[in-house]
C-alpha cells in the first residue's frame, strides 16, 4: 500500500491541467453519490416518523424513528442496552474465533493427508448443506438454554464452509512452487509454512470477512432460541410482548455492530495485504 | 576433467490408471566437474523426468545415478534446481527470497548475511534487498532465483528451462547472465531447453534425445573458434550454424522415423 501512495504523490506534484479537470470531475461524482446515499437514509426516516403521525401507519406495530431514538436514550440510561449489546458481541467474538481457528486446523489436517480428506468429503458437503438451524433445538436439549449452546450453534454455522473454502484454497496452490521448495531441500512441513499458509493469507482475510457475518446471523439465531440477554432475546423478547420499539432499535443496532465489525476486518486486509 | 556425474541406464515409468507411460528408456551419459552439458529434445520426451531424478525428487524405475562414485542418495551432495520460472514468493523481499533455501536447510546464521550480500552486490540485485518481487525485471528475478539455489552451495545446477518464460530480448541477456555467474562460481551445469541456439550457445557438450521414451541419440561436443565464449558472442561463431544444422537434421530424424 505504502508503495502505492509513494507513486501516486509524487506524479501529483507535476499535474496538467486536464488532469486536474479530471481528478475534479472525479470526485464531484464522488460527492454526489454521497448526497444521494445520505438523502435516501434521510428520506426514509422523514417518511417513516411522518407516516406514523398521519395515520398510515400504526406506530404501535411498526414503531416509528422518535420512538426508536427515545428507546435507546432510555436504555442507555439505565445501562441495559450496553449489556445486552456487549452479550451479543461476546458471543459473535468468541464464536468468530473458534470458527478461524478450528476451521483452519481442520483445514490444515485435510490437506496434510489425502485419504483423511477423500474419507471425510461427502460428511463435509452434507453438513455444510444442511440448513443449521435445524440444529439448534437439538443444541439447546444437548447443552441447555445457554451460552454454550449459542457459541455451538453459531460456530455451526460458519465451520463447514471455512473449512471447506480454506481446504479448496489450500489445494489451488501453484504445483510448481511446492516442487520448488522440494528441489529447496524442504520437506512437506516447510511447504506449508513457507508457501501454502503465507500465500493464502489474504484468502484468509476475506474468509474472515464472511465468517464474522456468518457467526453474527449464527448467533442470533441461538439468542432467538436460548438466550436471557442479547440483541436476539431483545428482538424476540420484544416481538413477543408488543415492544415493538425494542426489535427495532436492536435490529438498527445489529447493522451498525454487523458493518462495524466488517469494516475493522477490512481494515486488516488493507493493511496486510499489498 | 574428472568426471562427476554419471547416469547409469536409467529407466523411468509413469503410471496412472489409464496405463503406464515410459518416460525414460535406459538413458547413460556422464558429466565432468565444471562442465557445462545442454540437453535438447522434442517436447514431451523426458527430459523434465530426466532433471527430476537428477534431484532426487524421483526414484528410477531402474538403474542408477552415482556423484563421486557414489550413489545419489547416500552421496551427501547437494544438487541445485531451477525451475522454469523463478517462482519468487510475492510476501517476501528479495532478501528473504534468497534466503528460503537456507531457511529451510537450517543454514541461515548471522554469517550467511556476509556472503548474502557479496553476491546480492556482485550481481546486481543489492540495490533492490528490500523490494518485493513484482518490482523486479524478468532478469533481476532470474538472478535472485539463481542466487537463492547458488547460496546452498549445489555441487551440481539442474537448468530446467530456466528462460522459457521470458521474452526473446530478455532471454539472451538473462542466458547471458546465468552463464557467467555459472561460469564464475565455477560450477557444474546440466541445462535442459528445447532452443537449439540457446543449448550450443551455453554449453560445452550437447545431448540429443530422442522421442517418448526418451533415451540418448547423440552427444556433440562444443568446439567454438572464439576468444571470448559467452553465449551472446558464441551465437556468431562460424561453427555456430553447422552445429545447429546437425542438431537440428537429428532432431527432426527422431519425427521422420515415428
Amino acid at each position: 500500500m505504502s508503495r502505492k501512495n509513494r507513486k501516486v504523490s509524487s506524479e501529483s506534484l507535476n499535474i496538467s491541467a486536464a488532469q486536474k479537470a479530471y481528478v475534479r470531475k472525479h470526485l464531484l461524482l464522488k460527492r454526489k453519490i454521497r448526497i444521494y446515499q445520505y438523502l435516501l437514509l434521510i428520506g426514509f426516516i422523514a417518511f417513516w416518523e411522518i407516516s406514523t403521525h398521519i395515520g398510515i401507519v400504526d406506530p404501535f406495530i411498526f414503531s416509528s424513528p422518535l420512538r426508536v431514538m427515545k428507546t435507546i436514550a432510555h436504555m442507555t440510561i439505565d445501562g441495559q442496552l450496553f449489556y445486552h449489546i456487549g452479550i451479543t458481541l461476546l458471543e459473535t467474538l468468541v464464536s468468530f474465533a473458534l470458527v478461524n481457528i478450528v476451521g483452519l486446523i481442520i483445514a490444515t489436517l485435510l490437506w496434510w493427508n489425502d485419504s483423511l480428506s477423500k474419507v471425510l468429503e461427502p460428511y463435509l458437503i452434507v453438513l455444510n448443506s444442511l440448513p443449521k438451524s435445524a440444529l439448534a433445538p437439538v443444541f439447546i436439549v444437548w447443552l441447555g438454554a445457554n451460552m454454550k449452546t449459542i457459541i455451538v450453534a453459531a460456530v455451526s454455522v460458519a465451520l463447514f464452509g471455512s473449512i471447506i473454502t480454506l481446504y479448496s484454497d489450500f489445494k489451488a496452490v501453484e504445483e510448481d512452487k511446492i516442487k520448488l521448495i522440494y528441489t529447496l531441500g524442504g520437506k512437506k512441513k516447510d511447504v506449508l509454512f513457507k508457501v501454502v499458509l503465507p500465500s493464502n493469507i489474504p484468502s484468509m482475510i476475506s474468509l474472515m470477512k464472511v465468517n464474522i457475518g456468518l457467526s453474527l446471523v449464527g448467533v442470533i439465531i441461538g439468542e432467538f432460541l436460548a438466550a436471557k440477554a442479547g440483541l436476539g432475546y431483545l428482538i424476540i423478547y420484544g416481538s413477543q410482548v408488543f415492544r415493538l420499539d425494542w426489535v427495532i432499535m436492536s435490529v438498527v443496532i445489529l447493522c451498525i455492530v454487523a458493518t462495524g465489525l466488517y469494516k475493522i476486518l477490512s481494515y486488516f486486509e488493507k493493511r496486510y495485504t499489498r | 576433467m574428472s568426471e562427476l556425474l554419471r547416469i547409469d541406464h536409467i529407466s523411468y515409468t509413469y503410471h496412472s490408471l489409464d496405463g503406464e507411460t515410459p518416460a525414460l528408456l535406459d538413458v547413460s551419459f556422464h558429466v565432468n566437474d565444471g562442465e557445462f552439458l545442454g540437453i535438447v529434445g522434442p517436447s514431451g520426451c523426458g527430459k523434465s523426468t530426466l532433471l527430476s531424478l537428477i534431484a532426487g525428487l524421483l526414484t528410477p524405475s531402474s538403474g542408477s545415478i552415482y556423484i563421486n562414485d557414489k550413489d545419489i542418495k547416500s552421496s551427501g551432495k547437494n544438487i541445485g534446481y531451477m525451475l522454469q520460472k523463478d517462482h519468487l514468493l510475492d510476501w517476501r523481499d528479495t532478501l528473504r527470497n534468497v534466503t528460503l533455501g537456507m531457511e529451510i536447510q537450517h543454514k541461515l546464521s548471522e554469517n550467511s548475511y556476509v556472503q548474502i550480500n557479496e553476491l546480492l552486490n556482485t550481481y546486481g540485485l543489492i540495490t533492490f534487498k528490500n523490494s518485493y518481487p513484482s518490482e523486479l525485471s524478468g532478469g533481476m528475478r532470474q538472478r535472485a532465483a539463481l542466487i537463492r539455489t547458488l547460496l546452498l552451495e549445489p555441487d551440481i545446477l539442474l537448468l530446467d528451462e530456466p528462460f522459457s518464460a521470458l521474452d526473446y530480448q530478455t532471454r539472451l541477456e538473462v542466458a547471458d547472465d546465468i552463464w557467467s555467474i555459472i561460469h564464475q562460481e565455477k560450477k557444474t551445469a546440466i541445462l535442459i531447453t528445447h532452443d537449439i541456439s540457446e543449448a550450443i550457445s551455453m554449453s560445452d557438450r550437447v545431448i540429443v534425445l530422442s522421442e517418448r521414451p526418451g533415451t540418448v541419440k547423440r552427444t556433440f561436443d562444443i568446439k567454438l573458434s572464439i576468444s571470448d565464449r559467452t553465449p551472446f558472442a558464441a551465437r556468431s561463431a562460424p561453427e555456430f550454424k553447422d552445429y545447429f544444422n546437425a542438431i537440428w537434421k537429428e532432431l527432426n530424424h527422431n519425427e521422420q522415423e515415428k
